[in-house]
């Protein structure tokens, strides 16, 4: 039996990390996530999980980090300025090859900034955040029912690879109500973790580390990580399209941007434009190939985003100038408008009028 | 004769715990570190837990804890050991779970974690090693500092109308009401590392029975920044650092001595 609710995003993260056999929660109040922390609290100690609201931010990703060395599924959640604070944590976990998943549920920045949504935390998603060479798988939802199954995927994600998994939403989405069919095929146990600390019961004594200080080790150990980004980014890149096939112009965005994307190429289609959308689900690893192939046959590209332009960066690096990329954006918290994508889409696909001198 | 009936009639003075590996540490002679790894191994042997017990390790001069102490250990952040270590325990009540910390560790970029980790009353062992200064870093100024003290960012010796005076932990964590133990020891000689044993042991304890949070500090030498020897750094640990930190068991059994 399906079963059907209406919930926020937040919520919908919540229920789907239950649901994905999270043993253990942490987080700290910030808006606009602060439902999700209120869900764990109110149904992780009803399932006898653990919740606990920690300290900081710092204190929640290292619980996390504690959860997970001992073998169990764990998640922190947090906006933007939290998030900073626990790229420190991020990078231990990447480096220690621990599974565990961070949610984002980003707001207007940079500093304190707002409460309002925003995607201004791209880069600092994708692109490391925390120090050192490494990769986070990040994940972007665009609707509620995406939030809960993308979590639910995430945990997946995290065990297959031993490594952070990153969910990154928005303010608009994290808060929006909508229908959500909540996942009910049972999930696959975890993969036996036979690296976790336990206790040393039947076996030599083991432990987990990222500090390397013997010459060549820590490079031996980037070799590997590096391998196994390269096995993630070959086989997780995820992504929707619509209306691609004859597009002149395509879009790209994730996320609440995608949502409005879609609005504007309705519009667009309704006015004889053809217009198509590719809308990253995986932003690292991020769909190059296949923006690449599809771009190729457009007349332009339009990269929509609720920021200065950070996306637009890999787009731009998977077109490699083949196609004119452009951009249409707000920041701080500002959503771009259908109406100023339509616009823009327009004006990209308007015939070019060569200037006569009279 | 068998090596078993003859190691069985053979009456041992001393060996060396089993939960210490035979690894060579890396500590500098004379180093507190080398002491408190020795007395938790031998802890957890008489305790006969080591097949249950999980340790965080520090940032610090003990950062290589695991490879001298044979139990399971993980590594933690520059300071979350307390958070690390709440993670663990949450997740395995019915292991023995401790955090190793030295004092810039602990109770400067740490002190959220271990207050809050306390206040909570997790049913964990810290075992926090206050040696007065950052070893791992060059000797720089810990929060356990004396006044007066140098240190390569204290030259003139710490002044406490600038740098504020030495914080004390124990104390600290007195005036919350979930910690269960809390002590001082001082590794100042033979009679302080027998104390230190028995603090661990009680503290272990009180973990195994499920009474909640214990807390040993150990006054500990660290001879290179300490700026003595190591005999001197002993005497600095007796009678500089004990005048400013109190050798005392400031909680049992849950309630304040
Ligand atoms: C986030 C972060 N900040 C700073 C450091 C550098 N660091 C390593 S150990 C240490 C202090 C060690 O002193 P203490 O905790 O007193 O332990 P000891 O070495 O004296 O045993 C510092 C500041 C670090 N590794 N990580
Ligand atoms: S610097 Fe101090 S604390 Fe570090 S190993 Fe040497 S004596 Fe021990």
């Amino acid at each position: 039996m399906v079963e059907r609710t209406l919930m926020t995003g937040n919520d919908a993260i919540g229920e789907g990390a239950i649901r994905a056999g999270c043993d253990a929660y942490y987080g700290y109040p910030i808006t606009p996530q602060n439902e999700l922390t209120a869900y764990m609290a109110t149904h992780m100690p009803r399932l006898n999980r653990v919740f606990i609201q920690a300290e900081s931010e710092i204190a929640a990703i290292n619980m996390v980090f504690g959860s997970v060395v001992a073998g169990k599924r764990a998640m922190t959640s947090s906006s933007s300025p939290g998030i900073s604070l626990k790229q420190e944590g991020i990078s231990n976990l990447a480096a220690a090859e621990l599974p565990a998943v961070i949610v984002n549920v980003m707001r207007g920045g940079p500093g304190i900034g707002n409460i309002a949504p925003s995607q201004g935390d791209y880069f600092q998603a994708v692109k490391g955040g925390g120090h050192g060479d490494y990769r986070l798988p990040v994940l972007a939802p665009s609707s509620v029912q995406e939030s809960h199954d993308l979590t639910i995927e995430a945990f997946a994600l995290a065990d297959r690879y031993r490594t952070p998994v990153m969910i990154l939403t928005d303010g608009r989405i994290g808060q929006m109500m909508e229908p959500l069919r909540l996942h009910s095929r049972p999930i696959p146990p975890p993969p036996p973790k036979p690296w976790a600390l336990t206790g040393a019961k039947g076996r030599k004594s083991i432990f987990i580390r990222s500090l390397m200080l013997n010459d060549g080790d820590l490079e031996k150990h980037n070799i590997h990580l590096q391998a196994k980004f390269k096995k993630i980014a070959a086989a997780e890149v995820r992504f929707q399209e619509t209306a691609i096939e004859d597009c002149d112009l395509l879009l790209v965005a994730y996320g609440t941007s995608a949502r409005v994307a879609k609005s504007a190429l309705e519009e667009a289609r309704r006015n004889g434009l053809r217009v198509g959308l590719l809308r990253p689900i995986t932003l690292w690893p991020f769909p190059s190939q296949r923006i690449a192939m599809r771009s190729s046959r457009c007349r332009a590209v339009l990269c929509v985003e609720m920021s200065a332009g950070q996306m637009v960066d890999d787009v731009r690096l998977a077109v490699n100038g083949r196609t004119p990329v452009l951009f249409e954006g707000r920041m701080g918290g500002a959503v771009p408008e259908a109406r100023d994508v339509f616009r823009a889409i327009q004006k990209a696909l308007a015939p070019s009028r060569k200037k006569r001198t009279p | 004769m068998s090596e078993s009936s003859e190691s069985s009639n053979r009456k041992w003075l001393y060996r060396k715990p089993r939960a210490l590996s035979d690894t060579p540490m890396h500590y500098c002679p004379g180093c507190g570190h080398a002491i408190v790894h020795k007395l938790l191994a031998e802890v957890i042997d008489q305790l006969d837990i080591q097949e249950e017990t999980v340790g965080v390790a520090p940032v610090g001069c003990a950062v290589l804890a695991y490879f001298y102490i044979r139990c399971d250990i993980s590594e933690a952040a520059h300071g979350r050991a307390g958070a690390v270590a709440t993670g663990i325990k949450r997740v395995l009540p019915g292991r023995i779970v401790f955090a190793y910390q030295g004092d810039g560790d602990l109770a400067a970029i740490g002190m959220g974690e271990t207050i809050h980790a306390a206040n909570r009353g997790e049913n964990i062992t810290v075992i926090f090693v206050n040696n007065a200064v950052y070893g791992m870093t060059g000797g720089q100024m810990a929060p356990t500092t004396l006044s007066g003290q140098k240190t390569v960012t204290c030259p003139q010796g710490r002044d406490p109308e600038t740098m504020g005076p030495p914080i004390r932990m124990c104390e600290l964590i007195n005036t919350l009401d979930r910690p269960y133990y809390i002590a001082r020891v001082a590794l100042d000689g033979p009679a302080g590392v027998r104390r230190a044993r028995k603090a661990l042991t009680t503290a272990f304890k009180a973990q195994i029975e499920g009474r909640g949070y214990s807390f040993v500090e150990i006054l500990s030498p660290c001879p290179i920044y300490q700026r003595c020897k190591p005999v001197e750094a002993l005497k600095f640990v007796r009678e500089r650092m004990a005048a400013e930190f109190p050798v005392r068991v400031f909680r049992a059994d849950g309630k304040s001595t």
